[in-house]
């Protein structure tokens, strides 16, 4: 009797709550520290960064006008999900890591921990960072934090679940949508996190996973004018930093990059605050 | 039928002096500037004074002032003393109110009216609110004891000129911050008065220094590698090439940017109430103001009435002196600043709007523009894309609220936005809808220092008001950090 | 022509006209009358408005205590206010209660004061709290005597409790009485309407039903006829005027004590209502203590330096 032989996974893009294949159909090696062959990623191209942009956008108003309870039990449900996924995450981490089994489990439990941490921030945002302000006048006069919109980021290389999750989870609990771009490196986490997300009852578009080489398309996240704000965390070379800041401020782009990996700094950076003037009369 | 007319009711310009030449003012005294050019007052081009045309020398000397006060004194004074000076200045500014009213008015153009009952008082009281903070910014939402950034760069345009120096330099001394102030070309004159008062406070050299000059004068600053932070007001342009210039560095920015604030009017709106805040909202301050309510949005089954009673009311707006004290629409600001109306106006009528302006006598010196409306404007016009910042208001309608909200948000910019209705429920819902960071319900152009104040989109980063905007000066201990 | 095409006397009709109305916005109404107060009225302005004030007052006497000597003495001032000066105007009319009306004419016609009309207050002044009957027979006297204008009061009770169509009735039938005899000041009592949106409602309602002047107070409420008040009530006669090419009157009351108050009441005409309005036959001032004030104010006008009481006649 013959060894069985296993069932590949291929990897894919995550956009708009499917599964594609780069448009490009360019794809590349994701290897072990030791070189070897792990699995063929997608190579995502601008194009495929467009639609997942168009796919944020369709989703932005209906995600952050979902009630913050709603959202943080959504929130709160995926890492039920990745609790599941917990032995196939380590696996996939150690090997494209090159880590222990033993680290790759403390990165995968703190990664869904701190899921938990910032999905639990949804209803309470308001509390932190709105107020009402004593005007000298008869008005009631409120701030409000709220979403941003569409944001871009660019996981970090290094960690690459719990830096995904430290970059998402921020961003999306306010009612941003996402578009990350994965650790180039270790990228297969990042898709079966995506697996996660199809699989639980976060609204498809809200978070599009790609892979790819950030070289190539940071530089399309900082011109594209549909983008509102940017989290360069995954980002260390100076150079290209400082190219995708000046290109981001075509439109503004509110762009950061967080040494931080557990505060609340990272949700509010992308939310505006809204000021409301009311008059006081009968 | 009785005519009322109005006599002259000239408020007296003897309570300022004006010194023929100015220089910048550095480390606690005037330094003489190199070059100088001249301010005029655009309400008869007289020339006001010489104001000297800040280089790179002089701003290196005022970052260099700032950066040895920061060290040596004002980091390290006591909130306490530091929130001590600024209520000090807020106590002078009041003191000297009607001197700075009447300075401002000269310099700008702006109706007394406004000088002496919004901006004058408006600034001190900014000094006031922040002096407040100065000794309490372990609650300022950072943790425990943050850090101010060190000094910054404060460039501040024309429109409000000591309004817009109070939003800067308050919140930026509280949190404990010094500063080197760039005032805007045309309006210099109480940013070196306000030089003045901090003598009078006894505010330590070099904590706040002030240098005049114009494009290239700020882009020196900016340049610095001496400063830490930027706060910048004016123009979406101005403020994308700062964002370019500091991308490569590790400064802070706050920009305080333009805006095509979309004033929404439901049927169900107060009508009469509602009329004042569509002249509120863009001609006060000649329009020259960034969060004006610029594109008048009217439901269609009401556009007529509102625009009958608009014209109406229109007609009664006072349009001449500055100084008057019944002058309701004074000088625009510049040549240049006219041009562009004149421009923009022109491509209105090209473009087949409708112009319409009441009946009124413009002075035959200064730089003049007449309350205007276009009507039959449409979302392609440039007029209702293009921030005209001027007397000028466009005016489109609208069917459904969805359609409102569509239109309204349907701009680069995200700085304000106006929504008329005596229905509580729809005001909310509109509130949530639009996608600008003050939204004045059944009100407009309302500020407070303790209300936070900057906008969504390109209108820019950063809240300057209450604490999301004292924030924008300070940043978390090193520690919170993990 | 019956109430101006705008309902036809049923209460449906009446309803769906008060409910098409436009709200108030307190804040922004209180704030449009505070920037006309900043209005700065200086010299030949003032004098100007100084006069035209004078000619717009409703010289008052409405007390338990008044007798045929006191409104004689208010008579004789209305006509001439300042005996050394020829040149002031006669007030805009001698205001009083029913029963003094007689005197009031007689002596304004003895002493040469034919022009100066007699306006009566009627219709259980100030309350309102009588019968129909009453209230008829109340303004029957009045006009009676020689009444050229009658000042009613409206069914603030009735008002307040959603029964309009009862306010408007009473208003009606007193208009049927003054028909051709008296102009008819319906008077609001403001102070008991409490909010602008019923100011401008009771405006609406007292314009359809016939008034030739909305009227702030009685005078014996506060607040009277503070300057948002006043504005409403300007507001809603300019729009009146665009819905039916009528002018109504308008009669603040109550509270206007100097002659910066008048002044600032003018300004308020001038630049809502608008200059049509500028005239004793649509604008009037109630008041008593004011024309002396506008007086010694005159004197500082004409001196150049400040005049003191003892010069202006007390009655």
């Amino acid at each position: 009797m013959s060894e069985r032989l296993e069932v590949k996974k291929t990897y894919k893009l995550y956009i708009g709550g499917t599964f594609p294949r780069s448009e490009s159909g360019r794809t590349y090696e994701v290897q072990n520290s030791a070189g070897d062959f792990i699995a063929n990623a997608c190579l995502a191209s601008r194009k495929d960064l467009k639609e997942a942009v168009v796919a944020a956008r369709s989703a932005q108003s209906s995600w952050s006008s979902a009630s913050a309870y709603n959202r943080g039990q959504i929130l709160y449900r995926i890492a039920e999900m990745m609790e599941g996924r917990r032995v196939q995450f380590v696996q996939e981490i150690s090997q494209s890591e090159g880590i222990s089994v033993e680290e790759a489990e403390k990165q995968v439990v703190t990664a869904i921990d701190r899921w938990v941490w910032y999905a639990g921030w949804s209803d309470k945002l308001s509390v932190l960072a709105g107020s009402t302000n004593p005007v000298s006048g008869p008005y009631y006069n409120f701030t409000i934090p709220e979403a941003m919109g569409v944001i871009g980021a660019i996981a970090p290389e290094q960690n690459s679940l719990l830096g995904l999750v430290e970059t998402v989870a921020p961003i999306i609990v306010s009612g941003n949508t996402c578009i990350v771009l994965a650790s180039s490196r270790a990228p297969l986490s990042a898709i079966t996190f995506a697996e996660v997300l199809a699989t639980s009852d976060l609204p498809a578009g809200v978070c599009n996973v790609l892979t790819g080489n950030k070289e190539e398309l940071a530089p399309w996240f900082a011109s594209h004018m549909d983008i509102n704000g940017l989290d360069l965390s995954g980002i260390d070379e100076p150079s290209l930093l400082s190219e995708i800041k000046t290109s981001g401020a075509q439109n503004l782009k509110r762009i950061h990059s967080f040494p931080e990996s557990q505060n609340p700094r990272r949700i509010l950076a992308f939310m505006e605050a809204k000021t409301i003037w009311h008059p006081i009369g009968v | 039928m009785t005519i009322f007319e109005y006599a002259p009711a000239l408020e007296s310009r003897s309570i300022v002096s004006i010194q023929p030449e100015y220089g910048h003012f550095i480390n606690g005294t005037f330094a003489k500037g190199s070059h100088h050019f001249p301010t005029i007052n655009p309400a008869d081009e007289e020339t006001l004074s010489h104001i000297a045309l800040g280089n790179s020398q002089d701003i290196d000397a005022a970052v260099n002032a700032a950066r040895v006060a920061y060290e040596s004194i004002w980091s390290k004074m006591p909130g306490k003393e530091r929130g001590k000076y600024l209520y000090r200045i807020a106590r002078i500014l009041q003191e000297r109110a009607r001197e700075f009213a009447v300075l401002e008015t000269l310099d700008n153009g702006k109706p007394i009216r406004e000088s002496r009952d919004i901006d004058v008082p408006l600034a001190a009281a900014h000094f006031f609110y922040h002096a407040g903070w100065a000794d309490k910014l372990d609650f300022a939402g950072l943790g425990n004891s943050p850090r101010p950034h060190g000094v910054a760069a404060q460039i501040i345009p024309w429109n409000f000129p000591i309004l817009m120096l109070a939003w800067k330099i308050a919140p930026a001394l509280a949190a404990g911050n010094t500063v080197v102030l760039k005032p805007a070309e045309t309006t210099s004159l109480t940013a070196l008065l306000f030089a003045q008062v901090c003598q009078q406070a006894e505010l330590p050299d070099g904590v706040v220094n002030i240098v005049t000059g114009n494009g290239s004068t700020g882009a020196a600053l900016v340049d610095h590698p001496g400063i830490d932070k930027i706060a910048f007001t004016g123009s979406t342009e101005v403020g994308k090439a700062i964002a370019r210039a500091i991308a490569p560095t590790q400064k802070k920015a706050t920009l305080e940017l333009g805006g095509k604030a979309a004033n929404v009017v439901f049927e169900d709106a107060p009508i009469d109430e509602c009329v004042e805040g569509i002249v509120n909202g863009i001609f006060f301050n000649q329009g020259h103001v960034c969060c004006a309510g610029s594109r008048l949005l009217l439901q269609e089954d009401i556009a007529d009435e509102v625009l009958s009673k608009l014209k109406v009311r229109m007609a009664k707006i006072r349009v001449g002196n500055p100084l008057d004290k019944n002058t309701d629409l004074g000088a625009i600001n510049s040549s240049e600043q006219l041009a562009k109306i004149r421009d923009l106006s022109k491509s209105g009528d090209e473009e087949g709007a409708e112009r319409w302006s009441p009946d009124c006598t413009l002075p035959n010196t200064g730089f003049w523009f007449p309350p205007t409306i276009f009507t039959g404007v449409t979302q392609a016009h440039r007029i209702a894309r293009e921030e005209i910042f001027g007397p000028v208001l466009s005016v489109l309608t609208f069917r459904t609220p969805q359609e409102a909200m569509e239109k309204a948000n349907n701009t680069p910019y995200g700085l304000s936005a106006g929504v008329w209705s005596e229905k509580g429920s729809k005001i909310l819902w509109a509130a949530q809808r639009l996608k600008a960071g003050v939204i004045w319900a059944n009100t407009f152009n309302k500020f407070d220092p303790a209300s936070p104040f900057g906008g969504y989109k390109e209108s820019g980063w950063g809240r300057e008001g209450g604490r999301h905007g004292l924030t924008a000066y300070l940043k978390e201990a090193e520690s919170n950090n993990e | 022509m019956k109430y101006f095409g705008l309902v036809d006397g049923t209460e449906t009709s009446l309803l769906n006209y008060l409910k098409s109305l436009s709200g108030v916005d307190q804040v922004g109404a209180e704030a449009r009358a505070a920037a006309l107060a900043t209005r700065s009225i200086k010299t030949s302005a003032k004098k100007f408005a100084i006069d035209l004030a004078i000619s717009m007052v409703d010289l008052t006497t409405l007390e338990g205590a008044d007798t045929p000597g006191k409104v004689k003495a208010l008579a004789s001032k209305g006509v001439r206010p300042d005996p050394t000066d020829s040149t002031v105007p006669s007030v805009g009319a001698i205001c009083v209660y029913g029963d003094m009306v007689a005197i009031a004419r007689q002596h304004l016609d003895l002493i040469g004061g034919v022009h100066v009309p007699v306006a009566a207050v009627a219709t259980a002044f100030p309350s309102g709290r009588a019968s129909m009957a009453v209230k008829i027979q109340d303004t029957n006297d009045a006009v009676a005597a020689g009444a050229d204008e009658i000042d009613m009061v409206i069914d603030r009770g009735a008002f307040l409790s959603g029964r309009y169509i009862e306010v408007f009735d009473e208003i009606a039938q007193i208009r049927a009485i003054c028909a051709g005899k008296a102009h008819l000041k319906v008077i609001l009592e403001t102070g008991e309407l409490v909010t602008y949106d019923n100011v401008r409602k009771a405006s609406f309602l007292a314009m359809a039903a016939g008034a030739d002047f909305i009227k702030t107070s009685t005078g014996k409420v506060a607040p009277a006829a503070t300057a948002p008040v006043v504005l409403v009530m300007l507001e809603a006669v300019r729009d009146f005027y665009q819905l039916t090419g009528h002018r109504i009157g308008v009669k603040p009351a109550g509270g206007i004590r100097n002659t910066k108050d008048a002044i600032k009441q003018l300004v308020l005409v001038n630049e809502t209502a608008g200059p049509e309005w500028l005239t004793p036959t649509l604008f009037r001032i109630g008041a008593s203590a004011l024309l002396n004030d506008l007086l010694m104010q005159r004197m500082k006008m004409r001196d150049g330096y400040y005049a003191s009481p003892t010069y202006v006649t007390i009655d």
